[in-house]
């Protein structure tokens, strides 16, 4: 009895979570694949997001906690790497005669971010600073709702009555609802390799699957090993169980 | 099977100059403990492991740490991606304090409802009651390692509490920080205290089993032990219950780990500490709200910092405020019904902690730290005055054996 209150407790609290905090905000209680026990990503909406982050996002936000070498866990091969690594520029050094010089990326650098620092940053975007996305989706509740809402919540006139300053965008999702940076996403703003039809929903989603595996790259194999562990637990805790009665049925 | 005669030959040599085994002998196998103790009994031996898995995990992240303001946040997420399963590790330390609360909360309650606390044992009560308190210290100063928003804001709000110490205040908290503001020497420090604690931890545990052993286990009647007809060996009756029981408790906690990681987090800690940018709400871990709310709770801050404290140390004079001579709720009718309203008490100061000090929240919060208090300083001493116990059964072997004759009358 007391073990099936135990049991009914841990289900109501692991079920209650990500429910619960779905429901502020007015987020859009999007389906993803990598919520859930056997949660994964797809490998063709990580290519796709990456395509989207690389061509529109990146020239603004960082991604500075993701190396490009770990763009083989979303199913890119060596050269393909290298290739994206190699379009960007990292300073190194010092060289032998003291000096530091510019050197193109390789796959052990990590993505380089578009600005040298904050203040950089801010004066290129009227003031505002594009963070890095690399934790995005885990630094909010609810991240991945939130970004698929930020990215297609942008509305081209606010409400009536609404007032907003000068260079800020309605968006019905962000903190406030005035957000500095413009609608990054237009229908067809990518060419995707597979063919897809890029619209701003499919861009948006496909953005937030792809972050959602930078934010959280081990969360495949996480869930993976969780599964086994637990079947193991369950037998173990069962013949554990068994194991109790028959000690103590010589008491009784 | 028989034991070879060298093994046996050199058992004995080694037990004559050093007696490990006689010891383990003596408390963990034939070590006598009552035979009528529920599964409310294993939460204490799963706090041990626990705190070896904490010791054990966190042994493995100061390997990959670095406690530096600019590196901090970074070392973290290094580990999180590049060191081979530090993922596991991290995830196993934060879900594992986390279970360690919940564990030791829950023991606490035990001790409250089953009057674990009365003579002989006070002791051994005031010493888990130092044991939580090195806890409470240990989890907060861990909780600034990551250097995220939370880490870094908590630890700011928490450490300025002791400004409100009069005369001094200002200089002990300068004299905390290692300097004007929360800064890289006391992360430094921090880490430093977050490793050494733990160790402080265990060897208080050492000292609250040496006082269990001195008396041995209180048990659900109770009643004591009367001879050896009430009690059976620990080896291998509760091994086994407190194997299985770990088993149910791995598979609740592993579920967090594997499952939801984050449910006890707060998502600001994923955003580096930024010194010039104050999150919207300021909470604490879950284990620490309903001190929050008590802190809250009292206008002034001096006297909310004395209440929050007080709310801890009140535990320490528990044993002298119940009068009571009888220990187990179970006889206690009236005790019985306001042990659960305390419980619900505790989870509504909890509910008023993770919420903002505004509207009904301030008051509900006053009422909440108000009956805290009136339960230990008006209700307690007062029940152990006028309350009329039920009568007690003769021996725990005597309930044990009616109980077991009326099951097998029943089927």
């Amino acid at each position: 009895m007391r073990r099936i209150l135990i049991g009914a407790i841990a289900v109501v609290l692991l079920a209650g979570g990500p429910a619960a905090a779905a429901e502020e905000g007015g987020l859009p209680a999007h389906k993803w694949s990598f919520t859930g026990p056997f949660g994964h990503f797809n490998r063709g909406a990580l290519q796709r997001g990456f395509a989207v982050y690389h061509q529109i996002c990146a020239s603004c936000h960082g991604l500075e906690l993701v190396a490009y070498r770990n763009l083989a866990d979303i199913g890119f091969d060596g050269t393909k790497i290298a290739e994206i690594a190699a379009g960007a520029e990292v300073q190194d050094g010092p060289n032998e005669q003291g000096d530091m010089y510019m050197r193109q990326a390789r796959p052990a650098d990590r993505f380089v971010s578009p600005f040298p620092n904050e203040n950089a940053a801010r004066t290129a975007n009227n003031g505002a600073y594009p963070p890095d996305l690399s934790l995005a989706v885990k630094a909010r509740k609810d991240g991945s709702n939130y970004l698929y809402g930020l990215l297609t919540g942008f509305r081209e006139q606010p409400p009536a009555g609404v007032k907003m300053t000068d260079g800020m965008y309605y968006n019905t999702v962000f903190p406030g609802h005035q957000i500095a940076m413009p609608p990054p996403l237009a229908d067809d703003a990518v060419a995707y390799d597979d063919g897809t039809a890029a619209s701003v929903e499919q861009m948006a989603e496909d953005v937030t699957v792809f972050l959602a595996w930078a934010a959280e790259p081990n969360l495949e194999a996480r869930k993976r090993m969780g599964i086994k562990v637990l079947i193991f637990l369950v037998v173990l805790t069962g013949m554990l169980f068994a194991l109790k009665r028959q000690v103590w049925s010589k008491l009784h | 099977m028989a034991t070879p005669k060298w093994i046996k030959a050199t058992v004995e040599w080694v037990d004559y100059r050093l007696p490990v085994f006689s010891f383990v002998d003596h408390h963990l196998v034939d070590y006598p403990t009552p035979r009528n103790l529920n599964y409310w009994w294993n939460f204490g031996s799963l706090a041990g492991i626990v705190l070896v898995v904490m010791i054990a995990t966190g042994i493995f992240l100061a390997m990959s740490y670095t406690p530096h303001v600019d590196h901090a946040f970074q070392s973290v997420e290094r580990i999180m991606r590049d060191v081979n399963y530090g993922w596991l590790m991290r995830y196993l330390h934060t879900n594992g304090a986390s279970m360690f609360f919940v564990l030791v909360y829950i023991h606490i309650f035990r001790g409250l409802y089953y009057g674990s606390y009365k003579a002989p044992r006070e002791l051994l009560w005031i010493v888990g009651v130092l044991i939580l308190f090195t806890m409470m210290a240990t989890a907060f100063v861990g909780y600034v390692l990551p250097w995220g928003q939370m880490s870094f804001w908590g630890a700011t709000v928490i450490t300025n509490l002791f400004s409100a110490v009069p005369l001094v205040g200002d200089q002990i908290v300068t004299w905390l920080w290692g300097g004007f503001v929360v800064s890289n020497p006391t992360l430094n420090r921090f880490f430093a205290l977050h490793y050494l604690l733990p160790f402080v931890i265990f060897g208080l545990v050492f000292v609250h089993m040496w006082a269990l052993h001195t008396h041995k286990s209180s048990n659900p009647l109770g009643i004591d032990i009367q001879g050896p007809q009430d009690t059976i060996p620990f080896h291998p009756y509760y091994t086994v219950k407190d194997l299985f029981g770990l088993g149910v408790f791995l598979f609740v906690y592993l579920s967090f780990v594997f499952f939801a990681p984050d449910f006890f987090g707060e998502p600001d800690n994923y955003i580096e500490a930024n010194p010039l940018q104050t999150p919207p709400h300021i909470v604490p871990e879950w284990y620490f709200l309903p001190f929050y709310a008590i802190l809250r709770a009292i206008p002034d801050k001096l006297l909310g910092v004395v209440a929050m404290f007080g709310s801890i140390g009140i535990l320490f004079v528990l044993p002298w405020l119940d009068r009571s001579p009888v220990r187990s709720a179970r006889f206690r009718p009236f005790y019985k019904q306001f042990f659960w309203l305390f419980v619900a008490d505790c989870l509504v100061l909890g509910y008023v902690g993770a919420n903002p000090p505004e509207g009904s929240f301030i008051l509900i919060g006053r009422i909440a730290t108000f009956y805290y208090f009136f339960h230990f300083i008006v209700l307690v001493p007062l029940l152990g005055l006028f309350e009329k116990p039920r009568p007690l059964p003769q021996s725990i072997s005597a309930a044990v054996t009616a109980r077991a004759a009326a099951a097998k009358g029943a089927s």
